[in-house]
């Protein structure tokens, strides 16, 4: 993915060869539309059967989707999934953006630190999901072993400690990779905007909050965009640390349509809720970009 | 631990969609026609995981060799992606000729797409082999009065267990009836030790409590009249009451701090009782080979106690009922061609229930759903234990099947949520059976 904010883009300049090598974009064309679109026509197609994935497949019009609507698990499943979206962006933003503008320094000690902070995106979800759910363990997990009473709490067995278990996890886990982002977000920054500040007499605290920050505004909507839309898609790792429980406390869409189509036999409803989900995220992807600013190439380094 | 299905019920199946793609490419025998060769081979997918993979790959490595006209093939998957697999098999009419499973529900859903023979007639001709197995065994095979599978392998009833350590320590004595247990309940709470180990993030360890109170209260005419989607059956006043009597439970304190975070698949329940942590643990027959294994000299020092779930007062059940898993299950793909179906029965007739396979699961630990085999039982070191389960399957008057899996999959997975939140106390028990009530006969 690249990580460079949308800044004077030669892609103006190219503009005659585009014709030439227009060719190119067909492999990655293809593939998306195998295995993209056309399974995505395909549970738009099954959202309006009913289907328990053994027997027929029968056409039923639209009642899987008044099924799904009329259930007051859809609005509590989009509720439960836009408070992990939300308290999981205002946790990762801004320690990602610190961690970011720390590592940009050119110390050897940040780079090393880079790499130790980089570790917990190296660890797959289902992995992380399974230890954290050992160490939360309110008998025989770290409280028990450290003797820290505070720490054995019921974390998975109430609703709220659940939610919050979550978003630390999904935040320990994608916060070296937004911070990566940052990281190199900070150093495409003209060094000369700080001189300059400098001179003016700015404290450090200024300089960020008049340059830094200012300068990161698409790697800020970039990052963003990412937290927001894959926290839509967070499905395995809440899968095996709380299976959406306690109850139905942390049941996101994405464990709801799960549970529907694969535990529940109910084919039909499971892609109506598929189809709501790219719906959502399609919609946040819009949203942030129009956030961003409909000029896109307007520049945000004027009078550096 | 292989024998319960529980486990892959709770395991998280994240690689459903792999398995169900692996599925479709895969070219199972079902509908191949071609061939017609004398003997076509019967294909039989099963559980890995020792020590019911030795045992099920014996069963036919030795029918081969006694049948070499009739042949099976067998292919084994791990328990979490078998159940995903075997239900995108049948889906895409790829079955193997040997279908694999639990029964109840499951089965119901097989049987109403038209995948599974009928074997009502088959049983009809080999009356002996009905007549070996237990009684209670059949219900959960049993569709519309139709016989649609061969109950096989062990009984695993749920059985309460008990800390005898724990006890004497606290001069306490096995509860004898439900009052019993409340006032275990401050006895054990007074000592900082927990009167209950329980898994309750797997919530169908929660469930056992329901399936014992029910019946003890009502009968099992309450759950039957459930199952059969009678309307707001959950509002009959035994249901009513088993729900308030576990949340009574819940409120005393009766389930170990943080019950809802621990999960039954890593065995930290059992690791509770054995640890002396709890005092009781209402849980499934095949923990006691996990505890045996896991518990150092628990077992083997007799400091383990266990018993049927006690009576109570003023209640219709019989205390001799049980619930559990009344056995395994394997049907016939109807998609078969007639050369394997052929193969496939005379391997559930003369294949199963050997002496060989009988032996195989006792060594195990486990009690075969075959009558007669106390002399057998007796001779294993776990005599004591194996006895206790043949009497108190054999004896039941009624063996219920755990609910989950008697429902079809769509009402089973809202009850299990509806489980959780009645023992997290966030719904009423009036609440529970409303919401249970949308879901009767679906």
């Amino acid at each position: 993915m690249t990580v460079a904010p949308p800044i004077r883009t030669p892609a103006t300049a190219g503009g005659g060869r585009t014709g030439a090598v227009s060719w190119m974009v067909l492999p990655a064309l293809l593939a998306f539309l195998a295995f993209g679109v056309v399974p995505l026509l395909g549970v738009v197609a099954l959202s309006f059967t009913t289907w328990d994935g053994l027997g027929a497949i029968n056409p039923s019009g639209l009642t899987s989707w008044r099924a799904v609507i009329a259930d007051p698990a859809l609005p509590h499943a989009l509720g439960v999934t836009f408070l992990i979206m939300g308290l999981s962006w205002l946790f990762q933003t801004p320690l990602s953006i610190l961690l970011g503008v720390f590592l940009a320094g050119r110390e050897r000690y940040r780079g090393f630190l880079a790499v130790l902070y980089f570790i917990p995106l190296l660890l797959s979800s289902a992995a992380l999901a399974i230890t954290f759910k050992a160490l939360l363990d309110p008998n025989f997990g770290l409280g028990a072993g450290l003797g820290a009473e505070f720490l054995s709490q019921d974390w998975l067995g109430q609703g709220n400690l659940a939610l919050g278990v979550i978003v630390f996890v999904v935040s320990w886990q994608f916060i070296p990779f937004h911070s990566l982002i940052y990281q190199g977000g900070v150093r495409q920054i003209p060094v000369t905007l700080y001189e300059a500040a400098q001179i003016d007499g700015a404290g450090r605290w200024r300089q960020f909050f008049s340059i830094t920050l200012p300068q990161l505004k698409y790697t800020i909507i970039t990052s963003s965009t990412l937290m927001v839309v894959g926290s839509l898609t967070f499905f395995d790792l809440i899968f095996v640390l709380t299976a959406g429980g306690p109850g139905d406390a942390t049941r996101v869409l994405a464990v709801e349509m799960y549970a529907r189509g694969f535990q529940a036999n109910l084919m039909g409803p499971a892609s109506a809720i598929a189809v709501i989900l790219v719906l959502v995220g399609l919609a946040l992807a819009l949203l942030l970009r129009r956030l961003g600013g409909r000029d896109q190439s307007a520049s945000q380094l004027e009078g550096a | 631990m292989d024998l319960s299905r529980r486990t892959f019920l709770n395991l998280g199946v994240g690689t459903a969609a792999g398995a169900a793609l692996a599925a479709c490419g895969s070219s199972g025998p079902g509908t191949s026609s071609g061939g017609g060769a004398k003997g076509a081979a019967a294909s039989f997918w099963f559980l890995t995981g020792q020590p019911g993979e030795g045992i099920r790959a014996k069963a036919v490595a030795d029918f081969n060799a006694a049948n070499p006209d009739n042949k099976i093939t067998e292919q084994r998957f791990q328990n979490d992606a078998f159940k995903t697999k075997i239900k995108a098999a049948i889906g895409a009419g790829q079955a193997p000729t040997l279908i694999w499973g639990w029964g109840g529900g499951g089965l119901k859903s097989y049987v109403e797409a038209g995948a599974v023979e009928d074997l009502t007639s088959w049983f009809g001709e080999n009356a002996a082999i009905k007549d070996k197995l237990f009684p209670s065994s059949f219900p959960a095979a049993t569709i519309n009065d139709k016989i649609y599978a061969l109950p096989c392998e062990t009984v695993q009833p749920i059985v309460l267990y008990w800390n005898k350590k724990i006890f004497d320590q606290a001069g306490a004595k096995p509860p004898e009836s439900w009052a019993d247990i409340m006032n275990l309940v401050g006895v054990f709470n007074g000592k900082g030790i927990a009167p209950f180990s329980l898994g309750g993030q797997s919530r169908w360890t929660n469930m056992m409590w329901l399936e014992f109170l029910f019946d003890r209260i009502g009968g099992p005419e309450v759950f039957n009249a459930i199952f059969a989607g009678e309307k707001d059956a959950w509002n009959h006043p035994a249901s009513i009451d088993a729900l308030t009597k576990v949340q009574d439970l819940v409120k005393a304190k009766g389930f170990i701090k943080g019950f809802s975070s621990i999960t039954a698949d890593s065995n930290a329940d059992q690791a509770l009782l054995y640890k002396g942590r709890a005092a009781m643990m209402l849980h499934g027959g095949w923990t006691y080979g996990g505890m045996k294994n896991d518990g150092g000299d628990f077992v083997k020092k007799g400091e383990l106690g266990w018993m049927n779930f006690p009576p109570v007062d003023g209640g219709k059940g019989d205390p001799s009922d049980t619930v559990g898993n009344p056995g395994q299950y394997i049907s016939i793909s109807s998609k078969a061609t007639a050369e394997q179906k052929e193969s496939a029965k005379k391997f559930l007739a003369t294949g199963k229930f050997s002496d060989n396979e009988i032996k195989g699961w006792i060594d195990s630990g486990a009690v075969p759903i075959v009558k007669g085999t106390e002399s057998q039982l007796a001779a294993s070191p776990d005599a004591e234990f194996l006895k206790f389960v043949y009497d108190l399957s054999s004896k039941a008057k009624f063996f219920g099947q755990s609910w989950d899996q008697a429902l079809s999959p769509g009402a089973s997975e809202v009850l299990l949520t509806n489980i959780a939140k009645l023992f997290q106390l966030s719904v009423t028990p009036q609440q529970f059976a409303t919401n249970m009530n949308a879901v009767l006969g679906k």
